[in-house]
Formats: C-alpha cells, sequence, structure tokens
C-alpha cells in the first residue's frame, strides 16, 4: 500500500480468463474481489482470501461481519454481486463433489419426517445419483459416519428429538458422508454442549489430517489459537488472514471488533507463550 | 360515462347512494383492519374466516325456515355466517398450537373444509321444498343488484360501525402489531388485542358478504394494506392510507357496477383496488418496483467502480468482466486494460480514501467499525474536513516513520 | 352392487379418486414447505383461465380449457413470486392480493361475455359435477373388459390417470432432491440439485394437478384435497415415505366415502336426493383430519422451528 501511496500505480487489469489459467488445482479455496450483498448494503466488500490445503482455519468476526455469507458465497448458494471463487483452480459448478458443507442448524425445521439415518443419507446424494435411492450400502456408510460422531445408537431417531449438540453432529456427520476434501462450516460449535464440541473437534483434526482443508465460521475467540491453524478476520470487509500466531493478534482483533471488544477482554484472549 | 358520473355523485337514486356509502365504508374498514392481519403476517387467516361463513349462513337459513321465518332476512343470516367463521378462526388457532401442522395448513384444511360442508348444506337446502329460491349463491360473490332498502341501510350501518371500532382499538392494535412483547409491558392485552382483531375481521367479513362475497372479501382485508405498505414505513399512515385505497376502491367500485350492465360489484371493486395496488408496486418512491431497480443497478455499478479502482490502485490484476466494462465506460481504462490519466487520478483517490478509512476505523472505533465501512461511504459524508486533515496526517506519519 | 352402480356410481367414484390422490401426492411437500396454500390460490385462477380459453376458442372443449387454466396458474405463481420478491411482502398476502385479483378479472369477464349458450359459470367451477359423470355405456361388471364400452366411459377418468401417473412420476423421479431441498435448502444448494426450478416444478404439477381435477370435482375438492390427507398424515407419522402413503390411503378414503354419503347419507336419514359429493368429500377429509389432530399419534411438535 506504501509503494501505491506513492503513486506507483501501473498498469492491471489483464484479461480474467488468462489470470485464472495460472491458479494451482491444489489451491482448495480462492476468493478474488468478493462482494455480496442483499439489497443496497454490502454484506462483505471485495474479499480477497486464499485457503491452503490441509489445514484449520476459522473465519472470525463480529455478528453480520458476513461470515456465513462468504461460505455461502464460497459454496455459491447465494449470488455473488462481483469477484471469482475458484475451488481447486476450477469454477464450483465443476467440484461440487470435493465440497462438504455445514449449514447453520437453527436454517431447517427440525421437524421434518425424517430419522437421523435419513439426514445423513443426505450427504451422499451426489454418489446415489439419478431414479436410485439409498440401499444397505449406503446405510452401511451412513451408519459409519454417524459412528465417527458418536451417534450410532441414534440412527433411528426422529431427529427432532434429538437436543442442539446432537442435531450439530448429525449435520457433521452428512458431511462426512460426501467424503469431500473441502468442509465448509458454518458455526459448528455454537450453543454445543462440551462433550460434542470435544468430538466435533477431533472429527475435524483428524480430517486435516487425512490432507482435507477444514472451514469453520467460528465465533469464540477463546478458542481459535487453541482449535485452528489460520485464521481469516472479516468485518464486512477482510481484515487479515494467515497463521493464527502471527494474524490473531490483539491489533487485528481491536480493527476486526472496533470499540466492542473492551481492552480487558482482549487480554483474556492473548495467545498462549509458545 | 354520464351514468358513472351520476353514480358516483350519488346521483343514481336512494338505494344506489347508499350501497356506494355503505361500500366506501366497508372498504374503509376493511383497509384499516386488514393493515393489522398483514402486518403480523396473517393475511390469510381471513381467507379462512371468509370461506367459513358459508356452513352458518346456510344454517342460519335452515334455523329461521324450520322457526316459521323469512329465511332470506338478512341481519339473521349475517349473526350465522359470524358464528361459523368464528368457530374456524377457533379451529385454525387451536390446529395451529395444539398440533404440529403450521398455521398455512391450518387455515387451508379449515376454509376447504368448512366451504366443502357449506356446500353440501346448500345443496341440502335445495331439496327442502321452501329452499327453492333461496338465492344464497348471491353470497359466494355478492350482489347488490336488487338490494332491498333496510338491507344496504344494514349495510352502512354495520360498516359505520365497524370504522367507529378501527378507530377506537388502532392505537393499542398498532402498538401490537408493531412489538407484542413491547405492548404487552405497557399493560396492554395482547392475546385480547388479537381476538379484537379478529372480531373486527369477523364483522367486515360478514358485512362484506351481501356486497363483494365470500370468495372475494379477503380482497378488501388484503390488497389496501399491501398496497399502502409501499408509501409509508410508519404504522398510523399504513393505516390510513389502506383504509383511503380501501374506500376510494369501495365507492368507486359501488358506482361502476350501478352504471354499466353485468359489471358484478365485488369483482369490480377488487379489480379497482388491484390496480392502486400495481401503481404501488410499480411506481412508488422508495419500495417501488422501479425505484428499487434504478438503485440496484447504481449500487452494483458503484461496487464493481470502486473495486475496481482500487485494484488498479494496488497492482492487482481485475478478473471480473463486469468491472472491466464499467471502469472502460467511465474512461477509467482503455480498450486494452492500461489504466489512463483520470483512471490513475480515481484509482488514487480510492486508494487514500481507503487509508484514511483505515486510520478512522482505529481512530473512532465506536462509531466506525464495520457498520458505515461498506467500502462505499463517502469519507467525507461521515467526517468533518478537520478530521480527515488528521487522518492525512497520520497517514504522512505513518509513511514517514516506515520509510 | 350391480348394473346400477357400474353405470351411475363407479366412475364418479374412480374420477373422484383419482383426483383426490393427484392433489394429495405433491400435496405432502407443499406443506413441509409451508406452501399449503398455493393450491387454494391456484384453484381460484383457474377460473379467469378457462374464461379466457373461452373467449379465445369460442368453445368449452376441455384441451383449451386445460391449457388456460394452467397458463393462469402459472402466471399467477409467478406473479406471486414476483410481488414477493420486488415488493418485499410475505408470501400470504402476495397470494392473496393475486389469486382474489385474478378470481375477480375472471368473474368480471365472465359477466361481460356471452355464456348463456354453454355452461360456464362459477357455481360449477366451485363445485364441479362428478355426480353426472356416468357410465351410459356400461350395462355390468364386464363392461369393464368391454373396449366399447371402455371408450364411452367420461373423458375425465382417462385424463386424471395419465395426469396422476405424471404427478407420481414427479414426485418418484425427484424423491431424493425434492426431500433434500424440502427439509434443508441451503445444503440442497450446496450439493448443486436446482433448488428453485425443483421448486417450481412442484408448483407446475400442483397446477397442473388442480386444473385436471378442477375440471372433473371444481375447486373444493382441489383445496381440501391439496391439504387435508397430507396434514392428517402428518400427524400419523415421522418417516416422508410413510407420510405421503398414508396421505394416499386418507385421500381414497375420503374420495369413495364423500360419495357414498352424498349419494345414500340422504336416503339413510328418509330424505329424498342426494346432497353435493364435492363438499361431501372435502367434508369427510376434514372428518380424517379432525380425527387425526386429536388421536392421531404423532400429533405433537416436538423439533425446533426453524430460526433464521
Amino acid at each position: 500500500m506504501r509503494n501505491a501511496l506513492q503513486g506507483s500505480i501501473e498498469v492491471v487489469a489483464r484479461n480474467g480468463e488468462a489470470a485464472h489459467a495460472a491458479i494451482s488445482p491444489n489451491l482448495p479455496l480462492l476468493i478474488e474481489g468478493l462482494t455480496v450483498s442483499y439489497g443496497e448494503k454490502p454484506a462483505i466488500f471485495s474479499i480477497d482470501a486464499r485457503f491452503a490445503a490441509g489445514r484449520t482455519i476459522a473465519i472470525v468476526g463480529p455478528n453480520g461481519a458476513g461470515k456465513s455469507t462468504l461460505i455461502k458465497a464460497a459454496l455459491g448458494i447465494v449470488p455473488r454481486l462481483s469477484g471469482t471463487v475458484r475451488v481447486f483452480g476450477q469454477p464450483i459448478e465443476q467440484v461440487r463433489g470435493r465440497m462438504a458443507y455445514v449449514p447453520q442448524r437453527a436454517s431447517v425445521d427440525w421437524d421434518f419426517p425424517a430419522r437421523v439415518v435419513d439426514v445423513v443419507m443426505m450427504g451422499l446424494y451426489r454418489t446415489l445419483g439419478f431414479l436410485r435411492f439409498a440401499g444397505p450400502k449406503e446405510r452401511q456408510r451412513a451408519l459409519a459416519c454417524l459412528d465417527r460422531v458418536g451417534m450410532a445408537d441414534f440412527a433411528k431417531r426422529q431427529i427432532g428429538q434429538l437436543s442442539g449438540g446432537q442435531q450439530q453432529r448429525v449435520f457433521l456427520a452428512r458431511a462426512l458422508a460426501q467424503d469431500a476434501d473441502l468442509y465448509l462450516l458454518d458455526e459448528p460449535l455454537a450453543g454445543v454442549d462440551a462433550a460434542t464440541e470435544r468430538t466435533i473437534m477431533d472429527v475435524l483434526k483428524s480430517l486435516k489430517n487425512e490432507g482435507r482443508t477444514v472451514i469453520c465460521v467460528h465465533h469464540d475467540l477463546s478458542t481459535v489459537a487453541q482449535y485452528f491453524d489460520d485464521v481469516l478476520l472479516i468485518n464486512v470487509r477482510k481484515i487479515a488472514e494467515g497463521p493464527v500466531a502471527s494474524t490473531f493478534t490483539d491489533g487485528n482483533l481491536q480493527k476486526t471488533y472496533g470499540g466492542r471488544l473492551a481492552g480487558a477482554h482482549i487480554e483474556q484472549l492473548r495467545l498462549p507463550v509458545e | 360515462m354520464e351514468g358513472f358520473l351520476n353514480a358516483l355523485l350519488l346521483q343514481s337514486g336512494y338505494n344506489a347512494a347508499l350501497v356506494g356509502i355503505g361500500a366506501a365504508l366497508l372498504g374503509m374498514a376493511a383497509g384499516g383492519t386488514g393493515t393489522f392481519i398483514f402486518l403480523r403476517k396473517r393475511s390469510l387467516v381471513s381467507d379462512a374466516a371468509a370461506h367459513a361463513t358459508l356452513p352458518g349462513i346456510c344454517l342460519a337459513f335452515m334455523a329461521m325456515v324450520a322457526f316459521g321465518g323469512d329465511g332470506r332476512n338478512l341481519t339473521g343470516l349475517m349473526v350465522g355466517s359470524a358464528g361459523s367463521a368464528a368457530v374456524a378462526l377457533v379451529l385454525v388457532d387451536w390446529i395451529s398450537r395444539e398440533t404440529r401442522l403450521p398455521e398455512d395448513a391450518a387455515i387451508g384444511a379449515v376454509l376447504s373444509v368448512f366451504f366443502g360442508f357449506g356446500i353440501v348444506l346448500m345443496t341440502v337446502i335445495q331439496t327442502m321444498t321452501s329452499g327453492r329460491q333461496a338465492g344464497l349463491e348471491s353470497f359466494l360473490l355478492g350482489s347488490t343488484a336488487g338490494m332491498l332498502f333496510n338491507e344496504a341501510v344494514t349495510i352502512a350501518i354495520a360498516g359505520a360501525v365497524a370504522g367507529f371500532l378501527l378507530l377506537l382499538l388502532h392505537r393499542r392494535m398498532t402498538l401490537v402489531a408493531f412489538d407484542p412483547e413491547f405492548a404487552a409491558t405497557t399493560g396492554i392485552d395482547v392475546r385480547a388485542t388479537d381476538l379484537a382483531t379478529m372480531g373486527l375481521v369477523l364483522v367486515v367479513t360478514v358485512i362484506g358478504l351481501k356486497v363483494v362475497g365470500l370468495v372475494l372479501i379477503v380482497a378488501m382485508l388484503i390488497i389496501p394494506a399491501v398496497a399502502a405498505r409501499f408509501w409509508t414505513e410508519r404504522v398510523d399512515r399504513l393505516v390510513a392510507i389502506a383504509a383511503v385505497i380501501g374506500g376510494v376502491s369501495g365507492y368507486t367500485g359501488a358506482a361502476a357496477s350501478a352504471a354499466y350492465p353485468n359489471v358484478p360489484t365485488g369483482a369490480v371493486i377488487v379489480l379497482i383496488s388491484f390496480g392502486l395496488f400495481a401503481v404501488s408496486l410499480s411506481f412508488a418512491p422508495v419500495r417501488g418496483v422501479v425505484a428499487s431497480v434504478y438503485r440496484h443497478v447504481r449500487f452494483q455499478r458503484q461496487v464493481h467502480l470502486r473495486q475496481g479502482l482500487l485494484a488498479v490502485a494496488r497492482g492487482e490484476p481485475i478478473f471480473d468482466g463486469l468491472t472491466l466494462k464499467i471502469l472502460r465506460f467511465a474512461g477509467h481504462i482503455r480498450a486494452d486494460g492500461v489504466a489512463t490519466l483520470s483512471g490513475r487520478a480515481a484509482a488514487a483517490k480510492a486508494l487514500r480514501d481507503e487509508a484514511r478509512w483505515e486510520v478512522a476505523r482505529e481512530t473512532h472505533q465506536e462509531d466506525v467499525s464495520g457498520a458505515r465501512y461498506d467500502g462505499l461511504t463517502a469519507i467525507e459524508t461521515v467526517f468533518t474536513p478537520d478530521e480527515i486533515a488528521e487522518f492525512d496526517r497520520r497517514i504522512g506519519d505513518r509513511i514517514g516513520v516506515v520509510a | 352392487m350391480g348394473p346400477d352402480f357400474v353405470q351411475l356410481s363407479l366412475t364418479p367414484m374412480l374420477i373422484g379418486t383419482l383426483a383426490a390422490l393427484a392433489c394429495a401426492l405433491p400435496g405432502n411437500f407443499l406443506l413441509l414447505r409451508r406452501q399449503a396454500l398455493i393450491g387454494d390460490a391456484i384453484s381460484h385462477v383457474v377460473l379467469p383461465g378457462i374464461v379466457v380459453a373461452f373467449l379465445i376458442t369460442g368453445t368449452v372443449a376441455a384441451w383449451p380449457m386445460m391449457l388456460g387454466a394452467s397458463l393462469a396458474a402459472i402466471v399467477a405463481v409467478l406473479l406471486i413470486e414476483a410481488i414477493k420478491r420486488l415488493g418485499r411482502i410475505d408470501a400470504g398476502a402476495a397470494m392473496g392480493v393475486v389469486f382474489t385479483a385474478m378470481f375477480a378479472g375472471g368473474v368480471l369477464l365472465l359477466e361481460q361475455s356471452d355464456t348463456s349458450s354453454v355452461h360456464l359459470d362459477v357455481e360449477h367451477a366451485l363445485y364441479g359435477n362428478l355426480e353426472s359423470l356416468i357410465w351410459l355405456g356400461a350395462e355390468g361388471w364386464s363392461s369393464l373388459l368391454d373396449w366399447t364400452a371402455l371408450s364411452q366411459m367420461p373423458p375425465q377418468v382417462a385424463r386424471l390417470a395419465a395426469v396422476l401417473v405424471v404427478v407420481a412420476g414427479f414426485i418418484f423421479v425427484f424423491w431424493n432432491a425434492l426431500k433434500i431441498s424440502t427439509f434443508d435448502e441451503g445444503f440442497a444448494l450446496s450439493l448443486g440439485i436446482r433448488a428453485r426450478l425443483l421448486g417450481f416444478g412442484l408448483v407446475v404439477v400442483t397446477a397442473i394437478a388442480a386444473v385436471a381435477a378442477f375440471d372433473a370435482v371444481g375447486s373444493i375438492i382441489v383445496i381440501a384435497m391439496f391439504i387435508c390427507p397430507p396434514a392428517a398424515a402428518r400427524l400419523m407419522t415421522d418417516d416422508l415415505g410413510r407420510q405421503v402413503a398414508w396421505s394416499a390411503a386418507f385421500a381414497i378414503v375420503s374420495a369413495v366415502l364423500g360419495y357414498i354419503f352424498a349419494g345414500y347419507g340422504p336416503l339413510w336419514f328418509g330424505a329424498a336426493g342426494s346432497v353435493s359429493a364435492a363438499g361431501m368429500i372435502a367434508t369427510v377429509s376434514g372428518l380424517i383430519l379432525a380425527a387425526t389432530c386429536l388421536f392421531g399419534p404423532k400429533r405433537k411438535r416436538i423439533g425446533a422451528a426453524r430460526e433464521v
């Protein structure tokens, strides 16, 4: 920025297609100039971010900062006003099979007539394909995913009978059934019990150890350093991105949260000395 | 045309004048009442109430005949219809509270079943010896032609009563519609007020039966409120505008129906209010479609322009085709993508403002975080020239320190 | 049940049952998507559709009428969606505006045009004439195997059977996608399911069912069958597949019992004549729903409602 301020503005606009050709197919998620707007107020504005492979990444910011909107736009489920998204170097439509999504659990009606195993099998939709219905093989796979989140005993429960933490585990199991390379989770730890939080984090870490990329919208500042490798701080615009150790700093948090985060509070959130 | 003008000026005879006034009062009461159910997002509850009047009408007819009276007595039929509509409203409420079924399903179930049962009763009446010329079908679509004098008086009086009740209750209904929880803390009984609102819906429905019929009365409750919504954000004005739209539709509709042959009153009233709705939807200044589309296009252009200029300033490549097109159109870049002089100037300004915002966010954290830092608000509109000069000084310091 | 039954009651019963099924099946998804009232809206706008078709073609032939009604239904659905989005108006109110205005337009056109020569009126549109759809060519049960007699069946039988195949086929083919997008639209979109297009497809199928059923039985049955059997079924089970099966069973029972009560009920009370079959079918479906509301094993809500 300093250079630019001093006036060295040079040619820049190149042909978009040519530029894309350079994006590595190994980069799980690349976001360029992404703006999404509901009405006349941008939810996120001109965000650039690169998410590296085999890492766990937290997206952090205050309420209304556009965290959920960012991952929804990355999944192509809300329309972009401008900008580009590339997943493994390709447009979203061509790599949907490599992405898994865990929405906020409050975004659905849990009174829907389905059992736990039915919901998990929804994650097999793309492998099932057209005009095929789930059989014993799919059921086995769904049960294995449920087992991984410690919910195997609940397979036949009506989903309305689950607690919040159990609902969240079922959603995670559904994403596991997708067997993706890039996991996008919207507040997977919001309002869940301690046991669920442990289970979910264990699963996410094992995903990472398998070389997959895990991106979470995360609200609890006190656990960012403990749970994640990298962090993306946003508040409508990007504030900072990078490894937690160098990015999740008092200064950046102040910039992200503004006056809403009292100094004393930040003191508590200081990174553990390593 | 002359006939229509005469009707509008109440010169088409005593009955027609009375019907016109009655329809206007009905329209005002319906428009005003409809606003409150619209604000509570329960507009279609009135549809259940309206369709559910049919069994009540039929039962009232049968009862009056059984007791040796005239089955067609309008007051009696109105009482009967109010009775069955009230039962329907209670059922809708009960189903959506006591079972897992959502309110829309409860509304649909109650309205179709009551209406179906009403049709059954109607065919029963047709087989009764006294039912040969019951003419109850006229309640389906309403008919003001051949309305008796005392019927017209009944409607005019009932319309006035409904309007008066609305005036009496509108303040607490406004509070409840706006924020039920706050209303409760001020000592208003929310449930009683909701019941009163439904009571008014019932009154309007029952009066409307004879004029517009039970299939279309729901339009008089819904359309004026929805149309009014495009013109204001304030509840009191909303009620007033909806009442005016309802009143105008009712009055001109009744006049048109009196003046022209084969123009059914209910249908024409509904179509007039729909016309007013269409105008509101299209051309209302802020919420109207034309204004919204204009704002969206302008907004999208702003976003692309700003992002494009920042990319130019930072020497980043631009991927987005629309951004390139807008920059080119504004003369900021040439066809081959190289920035022009004006482009460089605009880019430099965009970048300088970015830097100012950055400082502003650090120094004015309380008021600037997030909300106004959306990338589009011009910094001059938020801060005074003095403050901006201070930002520039800090930027200068920082560069000095680093360099 | 002799030849009389085959001649006078079999076809109306069959038509009522086919119509009830064609409406109840998509009704299950409408119910779960909080769109139960779209059936109400569509059945109201059928009237302007057939009136306009009549004004253009000058006949009351079935196919132009059905085409007109389907187009009116699709116009209505698009208008509702446009008003919802452009005007930021809630779905109920947007529906209320559109279907009443279109219905009013239909009534006005009907009054203004000369339809005295043809059987086209609002009452017919509301409750149809199921009783009149008799099978004059039939001489007994054996006629079911007689090709000449079968060809004299009311055309509504074949038409509704075809529509039922279309409706059931749509639901079968898109079962997984419909289920996922109804439960969790965001997740469906992330899988690449074109959820909005699918939703529109569901509404189009609904419109086709409504129009075909309406032609035979009037709009009351249509509205009642879209909502009552699926709603009652929802209170019987927590499994989507079983819910659809229950709703089909309730639809069949409503149609058959409703027709029998309408035709023979008054006789049991010692009265002559019969009452409206369409009205009675709706009434029976309402009684079934009432019973499940009071005694259905799954009548109470347990899951949390959607918050955002």
